[in-house]
């Protein structure tokens, strides 16, 4: 098997062979990078080391897709029993994870909306919950990322 | 229950460890090592490597031997050459995807045939070299010789491939000994097995299980597993906190990659494949380096400090450390930084400041008497 990795990259039935030595290389300079496909295994490792990269997976969106359109849409974050119920929580990686879900299902205007809403805030720094270095609550931020939206308006 | 005690795997293995003595010098205090110099990279850096041990009037003196994917001979030609010296150095030899699957890699056929059974991977922040993390001191041990490179797979059905991943408790518990051992001769704190037996329960979870039965006989030193994405993810955003860190194989070559990456990349990093009676050295991540060979600009770091772990096993400890240090030494240099971590600098002029490090550090010496 080896370093290097065979990557796919599917562009209008053309696809192309890269061999990439992937790892140390999405280290190094992630930004090389645009769309990999790969099998499942290694697709756990390296959503989880790209989510590490980007900041965790607090804020780290998902989704899963079938055939006929058939998609679930998650964040990856575990359960977090010890912050539960206690208005502490980043809604980022579900809030962006709907965002998905709402460009699967067409509503490309409104996911728009509420990403760069998001982004935004988060841009901002001033309302940010405590697993981003802010002192805020859940609740707070939300209300943030709706005003944006109304503002918007 | 005693003579139950004294045949158990985990003793036994212990044994064979502590009565292992590298090969007796021969001719007047002069050893003999096997150099492959493989393909890409490899034979440009090897050939820096002699020109050093030249110029230092190292007492090694190396058997080359020519490996090439095209032909059966060669590699055991190689095996037997090592078997002979007992040490060797090498580069990557190029294994192409587009050979059939009978073709076998070259360099995974060294390793089961000689049973390099521990790919043993130091990565340490280097001073002379910006990167993102600081502070990392990661030993990685890797099982080198199952798992998911027993290239055994089959397609029954047209269309449906079957792989095997092959984890025996032998090699697991091999490994897992390996581990713990170097820990305590290195005087480190912690090992991490890192695994997924969340998901494949008997494969890693036989992993999982002789680790622990080793750790238990190591109570000096702490142990903990992890499961191999959240490790990738560590890694990347908290590398410090991990001391050493052992696995099966395709989880060791991930990780190893990853951690060359956070200390500055593949042309860093020393690699070593140890078993029981035999020692391969080489650069850690194994790269062929097509694109950048006979181009002057391949990194000569992780080649030099590769030869450096073969000199001390080879318990050459004055000539490793002199090169060693002259090597780190020049990476303080920015300006002969090599591209691969951002400078301008060329193979060779990197080589004459280490040889330049190396003739100022013997003239110190001369004067201390």
């Amino acid at each position: 098997m080896g370093l290097n990795r065979v990557l796919f990259l599917e562009a209008e039935d053309q696809i192309k062979c890269i061999y990439i030595a992937l790892r140390t290389s999405m280290v190094q300079d992630p930004t090389q990078f645009d769309v990999l496909v790969m099998p499942n295994l290694y697709g756990d490792i390296l959503s989880d080391l790209c989510a590490g990269l980007i900041g965790g997976l607090g804020v780290t969106p998902s989704g899963n897709i079938g055939a006929n359109g058939v998609a679930i849409f998650e964040s990856v974050h575990g359960t977090a029993p010890d912050i539960a119920g206690l208005d502490m929580a980043n809604p980022t990686a579900l809030l962006l994870s709907a965002v998905m879900m709402l460009r699967h299902m067409g509503m490309h205007d409104y996911g728009k909306k509420i990403e760069t809403a998001c982004f935004d805030t988060i841009r901002d720094k001033k309302v940010l919950t405590g697993d981003l270095g802010g002192k805020s609550k859940c609740s707070e931020f939300t209300e943030e990322i709706c005003r944006r939206v109304r503002d918007m308006d | 229950s005693g003579a139950l005690l004294i045949s158990h795997p985990i003793v036994l293995i212990t044994k064979k460890m502590c009565a292992f003595q590298p090969p007796p010098a021969k001719y007047g205090g002069r050893h003999t090592v096997t150099l492959i110099p493989g393909d890409g990279i490899g034979p440009e850096l090897l050939n820096h490597v002699k020109e050093l041990f030249r110029f230092s009037c190292v007492p090694v003196d190396f058997e080359v031997v020519n490996v090439s994917s095209a032909t059966e001979d060669d590699i055991n030609n190689a095996i037997t050459a090592i078997r002979r010296n007992g040490v060797a150095l090498k580069g990557n030899i190029e294994t192409l995807h587009t050979l059939p699957a009978s073709h076998k890699s070259r360099n995974n056929l060294l390793r089961t045939s000689l049973d390099l059974y521990a790919n043993v991977m130091h990565c340490k922040s280097l001073p002379g070299v910006q990167t993102r993390h600081n502070n990392i001191d990661i030993m990685i041990i890797r099982e080198n010789t199952e798992g998911e490179y027993s290239s055994l797979e089959h397609e029954s059905v047209s269309g449906v491939v079957e792989c095997l991943k092959i984890i025996t408790r032998t090699n697991s518990l091999r490994i897992a000994e390996y581990a713990f051992k170097l820990a305590r001769e290195k005087g480190r704190k912690r090992v991490t097995a890192v695994h997924k037996a969340n998901i494949m329960k008997l494969g890693d979870g036989l992993f999982l299980q002789c680790c622990r039965e080793v750790a238990a006989g190591y109570p000096d030193i702490a142990f903990d597993a992890m499961i191999v994405d959240n490790t990738t993810m560590q890694l990347v955003s908290k590398p410090q906190q991990f001391d050493v860190m052992v696995m099966p194989n395709l989880y060791g070559n991930v990780v190893s990659n990853v951690c060359a990456g956070l200390v500055g990349g593949p042309g860093l990093v020393p690699g070593a494949n140890y078993g029981r009676d035999y020692a391969v050295f080489e650069t850690a991540t194994r790269n062929t380096g097509k694109s950048i060979a006979d181009r002057n600009i391949a990194n000569p770091t992780a080649m030099l400090l590769a030869s450096c772990m073969m000199l001390d096993h080879l318990k050459l400890h004055d000539y490793a450390t002199m090169i060693r240090n002259a090597v780190l030494t020049t990476m303080n240099e920015t300006r002969l930084h090599t591209a691969d971590i951002g400078g301008q600098g060329t193979t060779s002029e990197v080589v004459q400041a280490i040889m330049r490090n190396i003739q100022r550090s013997r003239r110190l010496k001369l004067h201390l008497y």
